[in-house]
């Protein structure tokens, strides 16, 4: 790597005959090595997930995906509970951009009309093909708060006298699309929030195992054996089924992430309690005890910074677990309710075969829970192998 | 206020660091120790090294961690001659030690695990300066001085620890434990890591800093040539104990206890000429007992006899001349003929 | 068809290994020439990263899949015909009877290459039901009688034990058991002591002595201690960044040295009766990273003796003696003048 000759190296043994300028090994270095020396270690790890491809797409789908939630009432063209009037279980539309009259650089969609079936009662929808019914951008419909702040009703797409349904509608005539959107705002942020309440507890509880040992230890490390020998989903319904029926619903979704993070943290715990029991005894840690550094900021800037990188490789790697566990709950009717919209509580409506087979399409819900089960394991795939950036 | 010789600035006094074994599932309970180091006593004087000496898991690093209170001692005195005067170090407070830290450091064995690799060279350096007020020029300045005297450019400070080889590395180590200008220096297997070529490089310096700076080493390692370069007196260590203790060129020329005398054959010398014949001594170190018994070292004992297995030999002195060390803690001491080197 | 000198039972010729990482190309082994006469023994010898283990695994084509080798290997078979073991397909019948019976390797460190779920007896005795179709029955026998070779005690009762019940030092002989359990013709030793204390070492290195006596082994030894080879092997090859530098017979490499490194490395070496105070000579800088070779001599940039043909020449392999190769531009007319004089 290095051999720049000190002044002291050189006096100390045979004299060095100068060498000719461009023989310097240690003026030649190059640009990329040298930048290596000075990287911090967020900066090695970047240059390493840079070469995780498939994180980096995972990486770039998860961006794209909150951007959508955040930006939900804008991007959808209804409201979540806008109920349409005579289009129950209108199937997916089709967006086009030319029929049997030609291209049209504008893309369009058919108005679509209701017939029963009179011999099986079932309904019909019909394309009317005779008419094009331009899908508009920026276009104003009905009011919301932007970012919970600005009052605004310009929604991203809608078609003027007519409906656009791009995942059809449910039961009660809701457009899925919006309701995906508005969805992905409840159950995409309840894995950040319970996570985020697990790292909480599992830091404090696994540091302090971790850091004081002995029989404050002891008893933290008897309190994990136990929670994690419950097993997972009869705990969450017990514990979801003892939530107070009357509460809000944002009190049951307060309720259910506190839920998921008191089981969640466990593993968090362990994970870190390890990483300090080894780092206390790390060279370096008691080096900077003796070079008289408080035992707070040895924990900030030596403990801390040395596993911060793992835990978050981990803690993206728990998000997905928690989504599902909020799907498995709402789905199983414990968790989230009506009218409050998550994936799960969509996914519960397609719970009956009858309905599944008669609209397939509200499954488009799981699909997103996949996508983003997905995307999140990738990408802590790619953090686990960044992490610890000056390992072999 | 504890004595000690004028000259003396570390006496270390009958140390002992035991650690419990537990078992137990909910109440953990003590059902034995691990005697790591058991009874210790040295003492060294002002700008002289004294050299620690023995093979892995006697103790040696459980002695160095203890005298600098990185780990508390079950049993014994560590008085330490500091500019406002003598300390206990086994029985000072938090204040206290952090004081006489100032004067006592450490250099660590492994150049990797010793460094953190999240921090720039400069911040390494300066943690002593920065825990003892010093203001952010002041730290700047110190440690570029730093860097110049092990050796190393100052333009450095900005790097990481992984733009430096183990060598380096073991520089900066050095750097940091000079930075507040120490008058004792404990180095735990400071050159054990690196490579040949390397290693004598960080042994000059060692050398040369203590000319320069008058500094006082108490100098670990397992490998006795390099100790014969640096130390003025050495004390061999078996399972916790201090076998025999004397003048560097006595100790090498006329040991007087079989196991300094096996240490000793037992490095192949760099000489393809020299007859190596490794009187190969029987078994292998085993980790400290948990009880003594007699000599810790009767079982590979070639002379062993009656009395080793039965009673624990007392370091004592056998030396004639009062300016002359050796001390040796065998009960045939007077009577083997034992080889050294020349 | 492949020729080889009369005698050799093993030739690496120009043997390059290269690594594929992410990062870069690691430029292992670079060009590496030995030969192994049959009974005797060679040293390999270099500091940390130089290629010895690389060099070694390629023998047994140990290497992970993203290793790149090309060059010769060149092995004798007891008929006499000559294969080339580099040509052989991976993991193939070939290389595996070649690994099983011929080529016998102790590792670094035991604990990575005995399995820590099969008992001893289970591992020592694969090879020879497997190889050498013994019985159960008499694979037992023999495996006591090796255990017991190298100094086991109570070898009826250790054979059913698991390594993790062996202490460092016997599971480094159960290993040596295990090499001799094939009736191997080439033992190839890699650092078998770097991690054994010095008196253990001495018991290692005496058994590897009897053993290769014993049994007429030809033997690679790899090591970073010059001290070790001296006393233990006919051959010595230094090498530097992956490439043999400098070699010869042991005598002659000690007492003759040629390439500036050979010489440093020698001064370098603590000596027993070194003097207090001495100033070991060292090599300036570190070793270069294997990522990025500088062209030309690799060894130039912490050479003494530089010149400006070092900065782009390769050196050429020169012999200075009747054995003796140096690789160094220092002695480029000295071939001439060694054919002159013989
Ligand atoms: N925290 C601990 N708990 C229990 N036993 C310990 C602890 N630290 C050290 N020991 C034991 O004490 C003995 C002495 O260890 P120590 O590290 O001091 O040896 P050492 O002489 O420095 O060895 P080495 O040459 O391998 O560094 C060893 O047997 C070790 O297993
Ligand atoms: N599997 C591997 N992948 C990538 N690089 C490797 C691999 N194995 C070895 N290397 C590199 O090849 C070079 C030579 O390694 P090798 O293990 O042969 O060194 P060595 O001489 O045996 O050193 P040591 O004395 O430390 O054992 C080193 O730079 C090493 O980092
Ligand atoms: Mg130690
Ligand atoms: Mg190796």
């Amino acid at each position: 790597m290095d051999q720049g000759l000190s002044s002291q190296q050189a006096t100390q043994n045979v004299p060095l005959p100068k060498p000719p300028s461009a023989d310097d090994d240690s003026t030649a270095l190059g640009k990329t090595e040298e930048k290596v020396f000075y990287a911090t270690q967020w900066q090695l790890m970047w240059w390493k997930f840079r070469k995780h491809k498939v994180a980096m797409v995972s990486a770039v789908v998860i961006i794209f995906m909150y951007i959508c939630a955040i930006f939900a009432p804008f991007i959808a063209p209804y409201a979540p509970t806008e109920r349409h009037r005579g289009f129950l279980y209108v199937p997916p539309q089709k967006v086009r951009f030319w029929d049997e009259n030609g291209f049209s650089l504008r893309p369009f969609v058919y108005p679509i009309e209701q017939e029963i079936d009179i011999m099986t009662m079932q309904r019909k929808y019909i394309e009317d093909t005779s008419k094009r019914l331009p899908v508009k951008f920026f276009v104003r419909g009905s009011s919301y708060k932007l970012l919970g702040l600005f009052e605004c009703d310009i929604h991203l797409f809608g078609v003027e006298d007519g409906k656009v349904f791009l995942f059809g509608t449910d039961n009660m005539g809701r457009d899925l699309f919006t309701r995906v959107l508005y969805g992905a705002q409840i159950s995409m942020s309840i894995g950040l929030v319970g996570v985020f309440l697990s790292l909480l507890l599992g830091l404090v509880f696994g540091g302090i195992s971790g850091y004081y040992g002995g029989a404050v230890d002891n008893a933290i490390q008897r309190i994990i054996e136990v929670l994690r020998s419950f097993p997972t989903i009869p705990l969450w319904m017990a514990l979801g089924a003892a939530l107070p029926p009357e509460l809000s619903p944002v009190g049951v979704y307060m309720g259910i992430t506190i839920i998921l993070s008191l089981i969640g943290w466990t593993a968090l715990g362990r994970q870190v309690r390890g990483k300090v029991l080894a780092l206390k005894n790390e060279d370096f840690v008691i080096a900077a005890r003796l070079a008289g550094t408080s035992e707070p900021r040895i924990i900030m800037t030596h403990l801390i910074p040395s596993f911060m990188s793992h835990i978050i490789a981990s803690l993206t790697l728990s998000i997905p677990s928690m989504i599902l566990a909020e799907t498995s709950l709402s789905f199983l009717g414990i968790g989230l309710r009506p009218p409050v919209v998550s994936w799960g509580v969509m996914l519960q409506q397609a719970q009956n075969v009858n309905t599944l087979m008669m609209a397939p399409w509200l499954l488009i819900p799981g699909v997103f829970v996949v996508v983003y089960v997905l995307a999140f394991n990738f990408l802590g795939d790619g953090l686990r192998d960044a992490a610890d950036p000056y390992g072999v | 206020m504890p004595q000690m010789p004028e000259d003396t600035v570390l006496q270390v006094t009958n140390l002992k660091k035991y650690f419990p074994i537990e078992s137990g599932f909910l109440r953990r309970k003590v059902v034995g120790n691990v005697r790591a180091v058991d009874g210790v006593s040295f003492y060294i004087k002002k700008g002289r090294t004294l050299g620690l000496v023995g093979e892995s898991g006697c103790g040696k690093t459980t002695v160095a961690r203890t005298i600098l209170r990185a780990i508390d001692p079950t049993e014994g005195s560590i008085l330490f001659r500091t500019r406002d005067g003598i300390v206990d170090m086994a029985t000072l407070d938090n204040e206290g030690l952090k004081k006489a830290r100032t004067e006592i450091q450490m250099v660590f064995q492994d150049p990797y695990s010793s460094l953190n690799p999240r921090m720039p060279i400069m911040d390494i350096i300066a943690e002593p300066l920065r825990a003892h007020g010093y203001s952010r020029k002041d730290q700047e300045e110190r440690v570029k001085e730093l860097l110049e005297l092990v050796g190393l450019r100052a333009e450095y400070a900005r790097r990481y620890p992984h733009s430096f080889s183990g060598g380096q590395r073991q520089r900066i180590g050095i750097a940091r434990a000079l930075a507040l200008n120490p008058s004792v220096v404990v180095a735990d297997e400071p050159v054990s890591a690196l490579d040949v070529s390397v290693q004598a490089q960080v042994l000059n310096l060692l050398l040369d800093l203590q000319e320069q700076m008058g500094l006082t080493y108490l100098f670990i390692s397992h490998d006795l040539s390099v100790v014969r370069y640096l130390c003025d007196r050495v004390a061999v260590m078996y399972l916790g104990r201090i076998v025999e203790l004397a003048d560097v060129d006595i100790l090498y020329g006329q040991p007087r206890h079989p196991y300094t005398s096996t240490l000793l054959s037992s490095v192949p010398d760099a000489d393809p000429r020299s007859a190596w014949h490794a009187k190969a001594i029987k078994g292998e170190i085993t980790g400290p007992p948990r009880e003594v018994r007699g000599c810790a070292f009767a079982p590979r004992c070639p002379y062993a006899v009656g009395i080793c297995k039965s009673t624990a030999p007392e370091l004592r002195s056998i030396s004639t001349d009062e300016s002359v060390t050796h001390e040796v803690a065998c009960h045939l001491a007077e009577e083997l003929e034992l080889e050294g080197v020349s | 068809m492949d020729t080889m000198t009369e005698g050799n039972i093993l030739e690496v010729r120009d043997l390059t290994v290269r690594f594929m990482m992410n990062e870069g190309t690691v430029h292992a082994v670079n060009g590496v020439t030995f030969s192994l006469p049959e009974g005797k023994s060679i040293g390999i010898v270099g500091e940390s990263g130089c290629g010895k283990t690389v060099s070694a695994y390629s023998v047994t084509q140990l290497l992970p899949k993203t290793a790149r080798v090309s060059g010769q290997i060149l092995f004798r078979e007891k008929e006499g015909t000559i294969t080339d073991i580099a040509k052989l397909p991976v993991d193939g019948k070939e290389i595996r009877r070649i690994r099983g019976q011929e080529i016998s390797m102790i590792f670094q460190e035991p604990m990575s290459s005995l399995s820590p779920v099969h008992t001893v007896f289970n591992q020592l005795a694969e090879a020879m039901i497997l190889f050498q179709g013994m019985t159960k029955k008499q694979a037992r026998e023999r495996c006591v009688e090796l255990l017991k070779l190298v100094g086991i005690e109570n070898a009826e009762r250790r054979v059913d034990e698991y390594p993790f019940q062996f202490s460092g030092g016997m599971r480094q002989r159960a290993m040596i058991a295990m090499a001799l359990a094939r009736n191997p013709r080439i033992l190839i030793a890699d650092e078998p002591t770097t991690a054994l204390d010095v008196t253990l070492q001495a018991q290692v290195l005496s058994l590897i002595q009897e053993m290769q006596d014993e049994f007429k082994l030809s033997m690679i030894l790899i090591t970073h201690a010059l001290g070790v080879v001296a006393h233990m092997v006919d051959y010595i090859h230094i090498m530097y960044l992956g490439r043999v530098v400098e070699s010869g017979p042991t005598l002659e490499i000690f007492e003759n040295p040629k390439h500036p490194y050979t010489r440093g490395l020698l001064n370098s070496i603590p000596k027993l009766h070194g003097k207090r105070g001495q100033r070991v000579s060292s090599i300036p800088g570190a070793v270069p990273s294997a990522y990025s070779l500088p062209e030309g001599c690799v060894f130039r940039a912490r050479c003494s003796e530089r010149r400006s043909a070092c900065m782009y020449e390769i050196p050429r392999r020169i012999q200075v003696g009747s054995e003796h190769y140096v690789s160094c531009c220092l002695y480029d007319g000295e071939e001439d003048q060694y054919a002159a004089n013989a």
